[in-house]
């Protein structure tokens, strides 16, 4: 492997690991979900990420971070990667990548943005477009781990085509109630006409303050710095709201 | 288009470089709580303000915007400077 992380670094915990993707299925028209088989993986916790690196024949290297969508534990790995239409890494992943084939992970990686599903605290999930990963995540943890902590997820897309993971998220799931908060377009007769989220989506779809949930938040960074300054002009201590931004994507 | 407001999108946060941060710590140095030297506003490292991205990271403080720490990856070593910092306060077990 090119340029072996860190030498002499005692434990090799943060080695890089070959993955295998097994297969890849389309979650919307721009985003697609990777499966890989990574022997020796440690496993990870619901809201990790993992560092992705992928080189060239001619031996250039280029890495990315990506949420792990799967649920916590196992050698097998999903990420859900959204296409970035001018990017360099992600048309290879959505697109041109089969399975078969080779990248290598680092990680997992990021001990703040997690759910641990030994927490009693209900929990609010806050999604804007793909900041749904992560989150998708830690529904499935919970599910796995046959929790009973009670999740709301309020999930903020553009229109009904660019929901990620609908079906799995249509289905009836106790104890886990989906909103979707359509900014542009709403699916016909729904009562919400299309808009951004506001504090009111949070007060009718959220938990009260006073029940002191666990609040992730996660999505592009100006969705999360609204949706995070609403949760605590809505009386959540803020450090209750554990935040996680998409910047400028490098694709 | 996006309204005004939306158009600070300029930096990620300082989940984006736990990667880097764990090639060269032995635990999560982003759940750690870090005290910014300027306006000593506490907080974990996962809300610093970070921009640009590999091999060169600004962290700044969410509060007054100082840089907290920097992060260059070269290809033989890990710069670190951290002179925006009091202190980090290292969660254990």
């Amino acid at each position: 492997m090119a340029g072996a992380a860190v030498p002499g670094r005692l434990g090799g915990r943060l080695r890089w690991h070959a993955a295998e993707l097994l297969e890849r299925r389309a979650e919307s028209a721009t985003a697609a979900t990777l499966v890989f088989a990574v022997p020796g993986w440690p496993g990870h916790l619901a809201g990790q990420h993992v560092d992705v690196r992928l080189t060239a024949e001619d031996g250039y290297s280029t890495q990315r971070s990506y949420s792990i969508a799967s649920a916590s534990g196992g050698e097998r790995v999903e990420l859900t990667v959204q296409l970035v239409a001018d990017g360099e890494v992600s048309p290879y992943l959505t697109d041109d990548m089969m399975p078969g084939d080779r990248v290598e992970f680092r990680g997992p990686v990021g001990g703040w943005f997690v759910w641990r599903p030994e927490r009693p605290e209900p929990v609010l999930l806050v999604a804007g477009g793909s900041g749904i990963v992560p989150l998708m995540s830690m529904i499935r943890t919970r599910r796995e781990a046959g929790s009973r902590v009670p999740f709301r997820l309020v999930y903020s897309v553009r229109s009904p085509d660019d929901r990620l993971y609908a079906r799995e998220l249509g289905r009836e799931s106790p104890g886990l109630d989906v909103t979707h908060v359509y900014t542009r377009r709403a699916p016909d007769g729904r009562g919400r006409p299309p808009g951004r989220l506001t504090p009111d989506d949070l007060v009718r779809h959220g938990w009260p303050a006073d029940f002191e949930p666990d609040c992730f938040v996660c999505g592009p960074t100006g969705f999360v710095e609204k949706a995070a300054a609403y949760l605590v002009l809505l009386g959540h201590a803020s450090g209750k709201v554990r935040t996680e931004r998409f910047g400028p994507s490098g694709g | 288009m996006a309204i005004p407001d939306d158009q600070r999108d300029d930096f990620t946060d300082g989940n984006a470089i736990a990667g880097p941060l764990a090639e060269i710590f032995a635990v999560d140095v982003t759940a750690a709580g870090s005290r910014c030297a300027h306006c000593g506003r506490t907080g974990p490292v996962a809300e610093l303000r970070v921009y640009g991205r590999a091999p060169g990271f600004v962290a700044r403080c969410p509060g007054c915007d100082h840089v907290v720490l920097r992060l260059v990856r070269s290809r033989d070593a890990v710069w670190l400077d951290m002179r925006g910092t009091v202190s980090l306060s290292i969660p254990v077990d």
